[in-house]
């Protein structure tokens, strides 16, 4: 999101990261207390990971944890890197890697959905397009008047970019996206 | 008072949290947004408050106090400020693992968020220097987070940590609830038992090892005085040679046959050819930091590596390990001793015989050499002199940063754990003479010496008007050179000698400095001055700043340039003036 990714190694010696970077979705289940999102989003900055989505809400009110669900990159050693120091936070319960264990279960990845908003702004051929190429993608329209529509759609990461990429051209002015929000399939908790 | 839950205001909570935690001595300075505390501070007399003469120097004397006792430090500071300058000393404790809990003051509650007078964002600015920190919004919640606070600084891998306590806080009245022996908190549970499988595993690949080497940290010595002595347990059994960081000096005995010196940058030959050359490494609580592997992509090339650790982000962070231990050092070693011990496949001492045999060749090389000089005292010389005369004695080492540290660690024998306070990871200059007063109140008998660099101890030397007050009587020894030495030996490295900032043409007088503070001042500028001049200094019950007036180009080495690995390193006999030029090239020239 922020940081540039930076390669790790030595200072006194810094070795170019030659391996590939892998995509990984983090679940982190902390204490909801005042800092807590600082302090895992300073971690992040201040080590020099990325962040590609962050997404956090309370889960569970009487314990009062929240959930926090991040999207990172990096090296196969810098992802092994990310989630030790997350576990190295006071308030951080668990760290579950989605990524590997869906890998571990057979899933190629995690259940990931994401929610946008897209305020559409148009007259004519390129509103009744908009509108069928809404009903396409399964969004609804929340908002309209004669001039505009506010669409929502749920999905993929995919199948967000795709949408807004078509809506673009149709007269897009704004977009609001939550980030992803995953959990793995079948019968487990985190 | 533990267990026992009484009515009380949250400064009072303050003082009896400490009281209930085994807190004898703190180190602070008083502002407006700490005055209740330091009310109630007044009222009794179990504590003993040391006034600093700035924030700095209390965080360092709590870490000094800390290191040589193995208790937690404590720091008591104002906001704004106060808060801001303690930052660098937190920081400081962070990376060299040393348990703090540093309570500030903040304005009250209702003006926080308004830029009120002495306000600062504490657990904003101090959240990625301490371990954890709390903002206590409710007198409610203060009994817990401070013990909390004590729990979490000491346990796991020690750190520090920061209580900030509104004003209105502090006069609030709540219920006080002591420490309890079993911890609510679910989230921070640090392992100290070493998985046993990957033990056995360890000990049987050290068993059928033939180039061993053991690399250890200060984790050795922060798991407490049992650790060291499991360590020289195991180096007995074993006979495998033992090489230690900067922050490990005194696990293992300079004296023991096994000891081969420090390793790293300024490291001997001997260790960081045995690095490079082993077959099996053993890290007991060390980090793989860039001053120890040099080179990551040359770094020990043909070993098995195994790590002892109790923070499991340290394991692979910088090199690849083959056999991960997540646990105490002084648990793992115990696990590791009874399981040799037990083995029935133990090393011959004939296996080692060979390895041996090399280690005495690269020893042979002598690399610590220094050319004596009858007329100038040499800076080598000096920290001879001082090992030779107060070896004897009940002493603590303290220092600064810069090429007299590097000296100190090369050329100062400890024997025991809890005697050598440095600024390792950080590498703060200005530590050692407040480290040293923190020392002294904790030892006040025993022989507390800052080797200081003339740089350094002129960024902290407001404490010798502290220790005054306090009838400590540190001794400040300064190996005066009038550069910042190892600034020079790099611009002489890397800058085509352009000694560009790195000397300082008006310098204090010494003697007289240390007069106007009310202390000794000693200064000595011939080799044939130095013993006499020392034993007085060890002599005289009063704080003391000893000018020693050494030779001014003198460099530090052996020493790994920037970019090579450990078998690249520039030795003494070696560092002619082209040389030095020439041992850093281009790529190496941009790290630090």
């Amino acid at each position: 999101m922020n940081a540039q990714h930076k390669p790790t190694g030595s200072a006194y010696f810094i070795a170019k990261e030659t391996e590939q970077l892998e995509t990984r979705t983090l679940s982190v289940l902390v204490d909801n207390e005042p800092g807590v999102l600082a302090r895992v989003i300073g971690l992040f900055s201040g080590r020099g990971y990325n962040i590609e989505s962050l997404t956090v809400s309370e889960t569970e009110h009487e314990a009062h944890l929240s959930r926090i669900t991040i999207v990172t990159n990096g090296t196969a050693h810098v992802l092994e890197q990310i989630k030790h120091q997350l576990e190295r936070i006071v308030p951080v319960h668990r760290v579950v890697d989605l990524s590997i264990r869906a890998r571990e279960k057979g899933h190629e990845k995690p259940l990931e959905r994401e929610l946008a908003l897209l305020k559409v702004k148009g007259e004519g051929d390129h509103r009744v397009e908009a509108l069928r190429l809404a009903d396409a993608f399964r969004a609804q329209v929340i908002d309209a008047n004669t001039e505009h529509f506010i669409f929502e759609i749920t999905g993929r990461v995919s199948k967000i970019e795709q949408f807004i990429s078509i809506m673009r051209p149709l007269g897009l002015i704004e977009v609001c996206r939550t980030g992803v929000a995953a959990l793995n399939r079948g019968p487990d908790g985190m | 008072m533990t267990g026992s839950s009484r009515e009380m205001t949250g400064a009072e909570m303050v003082v009896q949290a400490l009281k209930d935690n085994g807190v004898e001595d703190i180190f602070g300075y008083p502002g407006g947004a700490v005055l209740p505390i330091y009310d109630e501070l007044f009222q009794q007399d179990e504590i003993v408050h040391v006034l600093v003469r700035h924030e700095q120097g209390a965080g360092h004397a709590a870490e000094g106090y800390a290191r040589s006792t193995g208790k937690v430090g404590v720091v008591l500071v104002t906001s704004g400020p106060g808060a801001t300058n303690v930052v660098t000393a937190l920081q400081d404790a962070l990376m060299d693992s040393i348990p703090l809990v540093c309570i500030s003051g903040q304005v009250p509650t209702p003006l926080i968020g308004s830029d009120a007078f002495q306000e600062c964002d504490t657990v904003g600015i101090t959240r990625p220097c301490t371990k954890h920190n709390w903002l206590v919004r409710d007198v409610n919640d203060l009994p817990r987070v401070l013990h909390e606070a004590f729990r979490i600084a000491q346990t796991g891998r020690p750190g520090p940590v920061v209580v900030d306590i509104p004003k209105d806080v502090q006069f609030a009245t709540g219920e006080y609830v002591g420490p309890s022996p079993v911890t609510e908190q679910k989230s921070y549970q640090p392992k100290l038992q070493g998985d046993l499988d990957s033990i056995r595993e360890a000990v049987q690949l050290m068993s059928e090892a033939r180039k061993p080497i053991l690399y250890t940290g200060g984790g050795v010595i922060n798991s407490g005085s049992e650790a060291s002595h499991l360590l020289r347990e195991l180096v007995q059994l074993t006979d495998f040679p033992i090489t230690s960081t900067l922050m490990g000096l005194g696990a293992y005995p300079a004296s023991g046959k096994n000891w081969m010196g420090m390793l790293g940058m300024h490291g001997t030959y001997e260790a960081n050819m045995a690095m490079h050359d082993c077959d099996v490494m053993v890290c007991i609580g060390a980090r793989f930091d860039d001053r120890i592997t040099g080179r990551l992509d040359a770094f020990s090339p043909n070993s098995k590596k195994i790590h002892i650790d109790i923070d499991p982000s340290s394991i692979n962070k910088n090199v690849h390990v083959d056999i991960p231990i997540i646990g105490d050092c002084g648990h793992v070693l115990e696990d590791m001793v009874r399981l040799w011990r037990a083995s029935s496949t133990r090393v011959e001492n004939k296996a080692l015989a060979g390895w041996w045999e090399q280690i005495d060749k690269w020893r042979a090389r002598n690399s610590l050499a220094y050319t004596p000089n009858k007329d100038v005292i040499m800076p080598q010389y000096a920290m001879q002199r001082i090992y030779e005369l107060t070896k004897d004695r009940e002493t603590y080492i303290t220092t600064e940063v810069g090429q007299h540290q590097m000296w100190a660690a090369q050329f100062y024998g400890f024997e025991e754990p809890n005697r050598w306070m440095t600024s390792g990871g950080l590498g703060t200059m200005g530590y050692g003479l407040p480290a040293a007063l923190g020392v002294q109140i904790a030892h006040p008998d025993a022989l507390v010496i800052d080797i200081a660099g003339d740089a350094s101890v002129q960024m902290t030397i407001q404490e010798m008007s502290t220790a005054v007050q306090y009838e400590a009587p540190i001794k400040i020894f300064i190996l005066n050179n009038q550069y910042m030495g190892m600034v020079r030996q790099w611009q002489q490295l890397l800058h085509g000698n352009r000694l560009s900032h790195s000397y300082t043409e008006a310098m204090p007088d010494f003697v007289k400095l240390a007069e106007a503070y009310g202390c000794v001042g000693l200064r000595a500028e011939k080799p044939g001055e130095l013993d006499d001049a020392i034993n007085e200094m060890i002599s005289v019950d009063k704080p003391v700043i000893f000018d020693c007036r050494v030779a001014n180009l003198a460099n530090c080495f052996p020493m790994i340039p920037s970019g090579k690995a450990h078998n690249e390193m520039l030795l003494p006999d070696e560092a002619t003036d082209e040389a030095v030029a020439n041992a850093i090239d281009k790529k190496g020239k941009a790290l630090v």
